[in-house]
């Protein structure tokens, strides 16, 4: 018997209340949101007054050439509510150029590496992240590597490197 | 009596006649001590082979050494991505001379399945490689058989030709010392692998 989380329909409810119409999508009992970027932040800081405490994950999703999409970025969010075992996923599309959204390091500290990571990955800007550096790639790379648009085998970087030769020693 | 006078020199028991180049030959390749730049799944096999079982120590080379400077053999297991690249051939370069490096599995040595922007395709691109150990991980017995073989590569080439400790030029001349890769430099115009690469970026489609 597969995990189904308890239902969050009163919490969409209140959401809709102040955000305007929201359509939940529901897949195995688990519900999903989308938000508009601009109110994305202010409805995760209400999320957590109402319960939703842990930050399980900041991820993204690059839409490009995939079908029926309407925008470029989806920015998806996990949360959860270690009290009575709810969880919620809040989605927010971003588009180029500048695909940027408001930090949510404010609302969650463990929010500050995640967040950097999608910068990282994707090139989506957090405003108001307090050191908004790359995670995984090195300092001096350029490209933002999981967008659709870059090649797999990158441009060149893993190979920009000087040889050394025997007599080097 | 003097030694050329001699016609037929009696030697005691348990005294041999070698030269001095091959003796210390014998010695160094009797006692290799590895430095594990392990980062994969080899790394495993690596410990494996070092551990009890396979017993690395018949072949004198179970000294694992965590610093570059007490060590001559480099035993690279495992992919080596481009952040890690730089602290490779660091690490390789605070290695004293005389030195040999393995490269252990499909993925040290060619990136293996990991044809991706981040892992390099092959360390011997960038630093030189002895020994090429092929396998996903290989099996201990394989990197035993890789050291026997460096052992044979280092008693024949030799090591003491006075020439050690002179200039680049002269070390060329040993074959223990040839170079394997031909000098590239980060110029593009020189390096094909990177001309290709940066190829087909170009022809990728661009939104």
């Amino acid at each position: 018997m597969p995990f189904t989380p308890p239902a969050v329909d009163d919490i969409v409810a209140s959401l809709a209340e102040r955000f305007g119409e929201i359509k939940p999508a529901v897949y195995r009992g688990q519900t999903r949101i989308e938000l508009r970027p601009a109110d994305a932040p202010d409805a995760l800081r209400l999320l957590k007054q109402l319960g939703f405490d842990l930050l399980v994950d900041i991820t993204c999703v690059d839409y490009l050439d995939y079908k029926g999409a309407k925008h470029r970025y989806g920015l998806v969010y996990l949360l959860a509510n270690t009290a009575t075992n709810q969880r919620l996923t809040v989605r927010a599309y971003l588009d180029d150029p500048d695909p940027s959204i408001r930090s949510v390091v404010p609302l969650w500290e463990g929010a500050n590496w995640l967040e950097r990571e999608v910068w990282d990955l994707f090139g989506i800007r957090f405003e108001g992240h307090p050191d908004l550096r790359r995670l995984v790639m090195p300092e001096e790379f350029t490209a933002h590597p999981l967008r659709k648009d870059y090649p797999l085998q990158g441009r060149g970087e893993r190979h920009n490197f000087p040889v050394l030769t025997r007599n080097d020693g | 009596m003097a030694v050329n006078d001699s016609p037929k020199l009696e030697l005691p028991e348990n005294v041999f006649v070698s030269k001095l180049d091959e003796l210390a030959s014998w010695c160094r390749k009797n006692s290799l001590w590895p430095m594990p730049f392990a980062t994969a799944c080899c790394g495993i096999e690596l410990m494996a082979t070092g551990a009890s079982k396979h017993d690395l120590a018949r072949f004198g080379a179970e000294v694992f050494r965590f610093s570059p400077r007490q060590c001559d053999l480099m035993i690279v297991a495992g992919r080596v991505v481009m952040k890690m690249l730089p602290v490779l051939q660091r690490i390789w370069q605070q290695m004293h001379e005389p030195k040999w490096c393995i490269s252990m599995g499909a993925c040290a040595s060619t990136g293996g399945v990991f044809d991706t922007y981040a892992v390099v395709q092959g360390i011997d691109r960038f630093i030189p490689v002895d020994m090429y150990v092929p396998g996903c991980p290989p099996r201990p017995e394989q990197l035993i058989q890789a050291i026997i073989d460096l052992q044979d590569k280092i008693q024949r080439e030799g090591t003491i030709t006075g020439r050690e400790f002179d200039t680049a030029g002269r070390q060329a001349r040993k074959r223990a010392l040839v170079e394997i890769t031909s000098p590239l430099s980060i110029d593009a115009s020189r390096n094909p692998v990177l001309q290709r690469e940066l190829a087909a970026a170009a022809a990728f489609p661009r939104t």
